[in-house]
């Protein structure tokens, strides 16, 4: 496989009457990863995945995946696997009948591991897919997806609706999968808590602009939490503050700072985790880290304000 | 990126080669077999109908055809029992195959498309790598076309059971009512009543109100040719005899003085009874009112259409509908291709 990208945007735009569900979203998300696009309802993650396999068409700008192909386009469909939301299934039909279905609809199907994985699931190929529990259904998706042996899979809030052994489940199939067939995954979640185990790339939305894209590495160490006293908080200038919260006489800055930049007196540094760096670029909608126009070249985020 | 462990898929290359249609005829088979076995039923059910009543319908007939002496009491009565009896069966028959093309429309067209808007199915089907214009086509046209031929084949059946009331002077084979209930017109109207339920499917993307408004659209639809459009498939023959060949459809009948258009006939000036006393007010009663027009002067004109002209308007309306299904199909899939989810 020689694809860089599964997915580049130029200025992507997407408008449903007269509001923008998404607005100049440029974005290079590189091949290999579990990229986890996160962000609260309504912040335009559902607009930018139907983009992105060609079931909405752009408003502006361009949206081109697993390098180069015309999302939507035949190389496209043929190499991207996508779960919807809430697992959309033929109810009236059998396990073993979505199976041929999806078989008859792809131009490959293995059959062979969609089977043994339903076996390991305990889902009964005879079942109506209208009949299983909602942890089965998504599973049920997930595999059909996979037996397609995708170069992208593209899931969009596929826990969403799972009891948390069933969300458990599910990503450690998603993990197994992109350990054995290398596949990249493009995932989105409101469901913070589960990313921190699986992603290692992180794209941020709000509002409908992406706010934060990079790896999680790199965005982790390149973010720390200043713990000091309230009342010094707006004092600190050193680094740029992403997001400060306030406890008591104690205040918490995420700050823009690696493990080598100096501390102020009377402030302890700690490592940030995935779900508080997220959480605190949540709340400050205005708040960027992106590549800048030179992306790329330097992972420096270009801008970060308050 | 990590070894693939699993033998991998064929590398897809630029030239991808689209996926064989036949893949297609499973899925759709699959999908919609409960629906065409309802067809089945439907139509069966109608099929029986036609014939158990048909046959009763053609016995009293060849009782009536071979009845002797023909103007004996005993005819006279089977010919009136025939009327009382059999043309209200006509006209029951000739609603229910009215109605079937609209509700095969509403209940096989509809909901092809409806149904995967409303449960949200559509993002799975047109994410596979088939494609989903080719999906939405590779559905369409063989439902549409194997729904219209079993309409067809009824029409046949149909067309047995209506000879009778066309062997004497019930009316024309081309009167609105009936024109499309026969012949090869009956599988085109099937197959558009179809394609408007697709189209209107995919444009309300709920069930219940798209098999709504297929029934609306389809019954307008099927009573505008009759009142206003078939009439000008040919034009029509204008004669000022009174002896038209049999089974005319009658279209207008008017009266020239001297060349020129004096006054309109029955069907738009009312009754004989007003013709005769605006216009031949002091006629002798040993006069009919044709006599005593022509008398005054008048020429009575009639414009109609000659039954020889049947099959050709059956080919002329097959041609136009054919062509609107073929449109609204091809305004579906564009509908498909463009839709924003």
């Amino acid at each position: 496989m020689n694809m860089k990208t599964i997915i580049d945007t130029e200025g992507l735009g997407k408008r449903y009457g007269n509001s923008w569900a998404l607005r100049e979203c440029t974005l290079e998300i590189p091949a290999g990863h579990v990229a986890a696009l996160v962000g609260p309802n309504g912040a335009g993650k559902t607009t930018l995945l139907n983009l992105a396999v060609g079931l909405a068409e752009p408003s502006a700008g361009s949206v081109s995946v697993l390098g180069g192909h015309p999302a939507g386009s035949p190389a496209a469909l043929d190499g991207i696997a996508f779960v919807a939301q809430d697992t959309p299934m033929y109810k009236n039909l059998s396990v073993a009948e979505m199976l041929h279905l999806t078989r008859n609809l792809n131009r490959f199907f293995d059959q062979h591991q969609a089977k043994a994985r339903l076996a390991d699931l305990g889902i009964p190929l005879k079942r109506k897919a209208g009949k299983l529990s909602g942890g089965q259904q998504a599973q049920l998706a997930l595999t059909l997806a996979l037996a397609r042996r995708p170069r992208m899979l593209v899931l969009d809030e596929p826990v969403a609706m799972l009891d948390p052994i069933a969300r458990h489940d599910f990503m450690a199939t998603v993990l197994t999968a992109t350990a054995e067939d290398g596949v990249s995954v493009l995932l989105s979640s409101h469901v913070l808590a589960e990313l921190e185990r699986v992603a290692d790339y992180l794209i941020l939305m709000s509002r409908g602009r992406v706010q934060v894209v990079g790896e999680v590495d790199d965005l982790l160490a390149s973010h720390r939490v200043l713990t000091g006293p309230a009342a010094e908080a707006d004092r600190y200038t050193e680094r740029p503050v992403v997001h400060v919260s306030r406890a008591e006489a104690q205040a918490h800055l995420l700050v823009r700072a690696t493990a080598d930049d100096p501390v102020p007196p009377g402030w302890e540094a700690h490592p940030v985790g995935l779900e508080e760096l997220a959480l605190g670029y949540l709340r400050e909608p205005v708040a960027v880290s992106v590549p800048g126009p030179a992306r790329g070249r330097h992972a420096e985020p270009s801008e970060v304000s308050r | 990126m990590t070894a693939l462990t699993l033998p991998a898929r064929p590398e897809q290359d630029a030239a991808l080669r689209p996926l064989p249609w036949r893949r297609m005829a499973w899925v759709t088979w699959r999908q919609h077999r409960m629906t065409l076995a309802g067809v089945v039923v439907v139509l069966g059910g109608l099929a029986v109908y036609l014939w158990r009543t048909g046959l009763g319908i053609h016995q009293a007939w060849a009782f009536i055809v071979t009845c002797h002496p023909a103007n004996s009491s005993t005819c006279g009565y089977a010919a009136g029992i025939f009327n009382t009896r059999y043309v209200p069966t006509e006209v029951t028959a000739g609603l229910l195959l009215t109605l079937t093309p609209a509700l095969l429309g509403a209940f096989v067209g509809a909901p092809i498309l409806a149904r995967e808007m409303e449960t949200g199915t559509f993002r799975y089907a047109w994410t596979q790598g088939f494609g989903r214009w080719r999906w939405t086509l590779g559905k369409l046209v063989p439902l549409a076309v194997v729904v219209a031929a079993a309409a067809g084949a009824l029409s046949v059946l149909s067309w047995w059971f209506f000879a009778p009331f066309f062997a004497e002077n019930f009316g024309t084979p081309l009167a609105p009512a009936l024109f499309d209930l026969r012949g090869v017109v009956y599988a085109a109207w099937t197959l558009v009543a179809v394609a408007i339920g697709a189209l209107a499917g995919m444009l309300i993307r709920r069930v219940v109100p798209a098999m709504a408004a297929t029934l609306a659209a389809y019954l307008g639809l099927a009573l505008l040719p009759g009142l206003w459009l078939r009439q000008y498939y040919l034009p029509a023959v204008h004669t000022t005899s009174n002896n038209l060949p049999g089974f005319a459809w009658i279209l207008n009948q008017w009266y020239t003085k001297g060349g020129k258009f004096a006054f309109a006939g029955v069907q738009k000036s009312g009754t004989n009874a007003a013709i005769e006393q605006h216009w031949c007010p002091n006629a002798p009663p040993s006069e009919t009112l044709g006599q005593c027009l022509s008398h005054h002067g008048y020429t009575q004109w009639t414009s109609y259409q000659p039954v020889t002209r049947f099959w050709p308007f059956q080919w002329i309306e097959v041609g136009w509908l054919v062509v609107l299904s073929a449109l609204l199909i091809a305004a579906t899939v564009w509908l498909v291709r463009r839709r924003a989810a």
